[in-house]
């Protein structure tokens, strides 16, 4: 918490914010000492006058002197937010901690009252109030601080409930520490701050709620308000003008000095980590590799970086070198975390948030996909180069149909009509082995199995006839017994289409299954690259060799590196 | 799919009666001497007597609240204590013209916000910092400030709009326009404000997802993944936000009205509480109650539209 409070001091928004609210409250607590005037004393002689030297900021219309009402009025505000903040406070949070740690009844009791209380606009229960209440503020804003008490209740309830089951509490818990100990101490403390946040938010909207009250001309005319004050200046807005710019200003000022004091409260707290700056890097080019002939893919010196908190790059894959030949299955093999994946997301040029190809080049059908737009790289994928996934059931958008999710790419790269598309579609369905094409086509991706989903992306990825086709892990997601099915497809649409394939795996038995080539990969190198017998019988580096000693002592060993 | 709006419709007849009575005990609780307020002070204390069997407020709560409730389900919501006008007279042609407003209010700030939302989740940097700022500034900044500065700038100095007054749309289109554009511009600034950042997260929260990954594996065009795939699922949350804020913006209409003499449900309300004119004071509750459980049905029929596995369930 002291940290908050230092981090808060070198926010400067923040830092302003608060400084602002400093003065309110101190020119609330002496109003008396610094009116220059009695803000009730009327003057009819000087009534609707401009600033002058008498009456700084002039008079209203009952020739009040304005500064002077400005200031008492602002003890009026500071002590109705203060009240608000006080009966929300503490009924949200204690029936929060009640509702978040003991549960059930207090749960459903809690709840219950919170999707009531929310059922309506504030300012019509309020209206609603007042019409038994009468003028007076002080009654609105606690029927108010009842209304808005959810907020508080929400967040205690949610941050509390997420610790109850936390090991610390319940160790609390088993060492004897008795039900309120463990709140006060051990679930307090999380609440503390998103709590903070709130009250700061929550205090803004109070000023608006009872500044909009009083200009309703709702509250105690005795009493100077900011919002009745804006109402005789908005009576008199042809005469002078300047009546409505002060309480607006007051009111506006606080709002947000409240809400700005919140965001940077706010921000300093998720700022956990330090904001991403922009590594300047340029991608450097090798000299013209040697390619062989037959060479679909040719990936040189590829390097592939992430930006740190500290603005420089943290490479992932380094100089990488990678040959995909026409109609031929290349294994990328290596534990999690060595760059296989990376190595394939650049490829497509799908790197997550962040990173960049920091070098090398990838050479495809004669053009250099690094260097490609956006808009030409669009062009390629899913025509020339496609992809599936790991996770088949996160990698269709949940949204849409299978159908209009196969359809959407061959309309666009194919031109097809959309009767065609969906012949096409159907056809492709029934060739990846889906057992009822027409049905699947119309379902939605919740409604489909693992293995049903995975089948569908495949037909996605084939549907544009692609020359190769880049694999991810396409079996690790799936049930063992789904998975030898797959691979078969695979394999088989594969030797149809003679595409190549560029195939991401852990695992050294898909890669003995259906690989002609495989390259192993170790912390964002490739250490050895050949003709996958070759390398079967006499692996080279002494990584290679250390995996293959792993998978059979293994016993069984379906061959699972990571 | 019927019986989710049968349910919706049942949840929310039980949350209207609920709601008019807590409204109508806590009226009735507190309200010890209406009579003696309806007639002023100098009435004699016969005639607030009289005057208080008339209305039948010597009979116990419970048969009171009966007894409107049993009206009420026939379509008569009493009359108005202080202008015996019936209370479904003095609301239904001031609901249309607040609901006009607050819908007006309602697509002006879902256009704009999905507008906003969307830019600042794709393009990130200068924009996104601003639609941020924006958002601080609309969610902190009263409406009735904005209002009221709408009508110093556009109203009195450029004469541009109407400063007050409504005009009916049947009437007069183009003079409906000129009255109702500087309310709705009010009303919406705060509720853009809390829309485009929900769609601003859920947007970036969408981005992140492995079907928006594969998607452009199949080579789609950026605008089609953002606009028609991200978009759509991150539809739901913002229409979520867009529903909370609607029964602000009816909150906020309230006061707005007052600000430029629209007659709607706020002037209406504002006389009604001051007087304490119980039957209209629960007249105007019932209609606002009435007005939230429909929108947020609507809500929901709309989140099924979005959102395919809340439909099939």
């Amino acid at each position: 918490m002291t940290s908050l409070r230092r981090r808060l001091l070198r926010n400067p928004i923040g830092l302003g914010a608060l400084l602002f609210l400093v003065v309110v409250v101190l020119s609330a607590v002496f109003a008396p000492l610094l009116a220059p005037h009695d803000p009730n004393t009327a003057n009819a002689y000087d009534t609707l006058s401009g600033p002058s030297g008498k009456y700084w900021l002039g008079n209203d219309s009952s020739g009040h002197d304005v500064l002077s009402r400005l200031l008492f009025a602002t003890r009026l505000s500071v002590t109705l937010t203060a009240e608000t903040l006080v009966i929300a406070a503490v009924l949200g949070i204690v029936l929060g901690l009640l509702a978040g740690y003991y549960g059930k009844v207090f749960e459903a009791v809690g709840s219950a009252a919170t999707s009531l209380l929310q059922a309506l606009p504030a300012i019509v229960v309020l209206l609603a109030a007042k019409s038994v209440l009468g003028p007076s503020d002080f009654a609105a804003m606690a029927v108010f601080g009842v209304l808005i008490a959810p907020a508080f209740y929400r967040v205690v309830y949610s941050a509390v409930s997420a610790v109850r089951g936390e090991l610390y509490v319940d160790a609390a818990r088993v060492s004897g520490l008795s039900d309120p100990r463990i709140i006060g101490r051990h679930v307090l403390t999380v609440v503390r701050a998103p709590v903070i946040v709130l009250a700061a938010n929550i205090a803004g909207i109070s000023v608006a709620i009872s500044a909009g009250l009083d200009f309703l001309g709702l509250g105690d005319p005795s009493i100077p308000s900011w919002g009745g004050m804006l109402n005789d200046g908005f009576a008199n807005i042809f005469t002078q003008p300047l009546l409505v710019l002060w309480p607006s200003l007051a009111i506006g000022l606080t709002c947000v000095a409240f809400a700005l004091l919140g965001n940077a409260l706010r921000d300093e707290l998720e700022r956990a980590a330090v904001p991403r700056k922009k590594a300047v890097v340029t991608r450097q080019t090798a000299a013209a590799p040697i390619v062989p002939d037959d060479a679909l893919l040719s990936v040189h010196h590829l390097s592939v970086g992430y930006p740190t908190a500290n603005g420089s790059m943290q490479t992932v894959v380094e100089d990488v070198a990678l040959t995909v030949r026409r109609g031929e299955v290349h294994g990328l093999i290596g534990e999690s975390g060595s760059g296989k994946t990376q190595t394939a997301f650049s490829i497509l040029r799908l790197l997550p948030g962040g990173g960049r190809i920091v070098g090398g080049s990838i050479a495809f059908e004669g053009r250099d996909l690094a260097g490609l737009s956006a808009k030409e790289m669009a062009a390629v994928r899913g025509k020339k180069i496609a992809y599936v996934p790991q996770e088949p059931m996160s990698n269709l958008d949940p949204s849409f149909t299978v159908g209009s999710q196969l359809v959407e790419p061959m309309r666009i790269h194919l031109g097809l009509s959309r009767a065609d598309a969906k012949a096409r579609a159907l056809e492709l369905l029934a060739r990846v082995g889906i057992p009822n094409p027409r049905r699947t086509y119309g379902s939605y991706p919740h409604e489909l199995s693992g293995g049903m989903a995975q089948r569908v992306l495949i037909a996605g990825a084939v549907a544009c006839d692609p020359e190769l086709l880049i694999a991810d892990e396409p079996t690790t997601a799936l049930d063992v017994t789904v998975q030898a099915e797959v691979l078969d497809l695979l394999r088989d649409l594969q030797r149809e289409r003679q595409m190549g394939v560029l195939l991401v795996t852990h695992n050294f038995g898909v890669v003995a299954d259906i690989c002609d080539r495989v390259s192993v990969m170790r912390a964002g190198r490739i250490v050895e690259t050949g003709p996958v017998r070759s390398i079967f019988a006499d692996p080279q580096h002494e990584y290679t060799q250390s995996l293959f000693a792993a998978v059979l002592s293994n016993t069984e060993g379906e061959g699972v590196v990571a | 799919m019927l019986r989710f709006v049968l349910r919706r419709l049942a949840s929310g007849v039980v949350l209207i009666v609920v709601i008019t009575a807590a409204t109508f005990f806590l009226l009735h609780a507190s309200g010890g001497n209406i009579a003696r307020r309806i007639l002023g002070q100098e009435a004699s204390e016969d005639t607030v007597v009289q005057k208080t069997h008339e209305l039948g407020l010597d009979r116990p709560v419970l048969t009171q609240f009966g007894d409107w409730l049993s009206h009420a389900i026939h379509g008569d919501f009493g009359a108005s204590w202080f202008t015996s006008q019936p209370v479904s007279d003095a609301i239904t042609s001031r609901l249309q013209v607040t609901l006009e407003l607050v819908v007006g209010a309602t697509i002006v700030s879902g256009l704009i916000a999905v507008a906003l939302g969307v830019l600042a989740a794709t393009r990130r940097g200068w924009i996104d910092r601003f639609v941020q700022f924006l958002a601080v500034l609309g969610f902190a900044i009263p409406n009735f400030l904005v209002a009221l500065a709408l009508v110093t700038v556009f109203a009195i100095h450029f004469k541009v709009f109407k400063p007050t007054g409504y005009t009916a749309i049947e009437d007069d289109p183009a003079g409906w326009l000129s009255t109702v554009t500087l309310p709705i511009v009010a009303l919406s600034v705060g509720s853009i404000a809390g829309v485009a950042q929900q769609i601003r997260g859920s947007m970036i929260d969408a981005l992140d997802r492995d079907y928006v990954r594969t998607l452009r594996s199949r080579g789609l065009p950026e605008s089609r993944v953002v606009y028609k795939h991200v978009l759509r699922n991150a539809g739901g949350p913002g229409l979520a936000m867009l529903a909370v804020q609607f029964v602000g913006l009816l909150g906020g209409a309230v006061i707005i009205e007052q600000i430029f003499a629209i007659p709607g449900l706020g002037q209406v309300s504002v006389g009604a509480t001051s007087q304490g004119d119980v039957p209209l004071v629960m007249g105007l509750v019932l209609a606002t109650a009435i007005v939230v459980v429909t929108i947020n049905l609507v809500v929901d029929l709309l989140q099924g539209f979005l959102n395919p596995k809340v439909r099939l369930s």
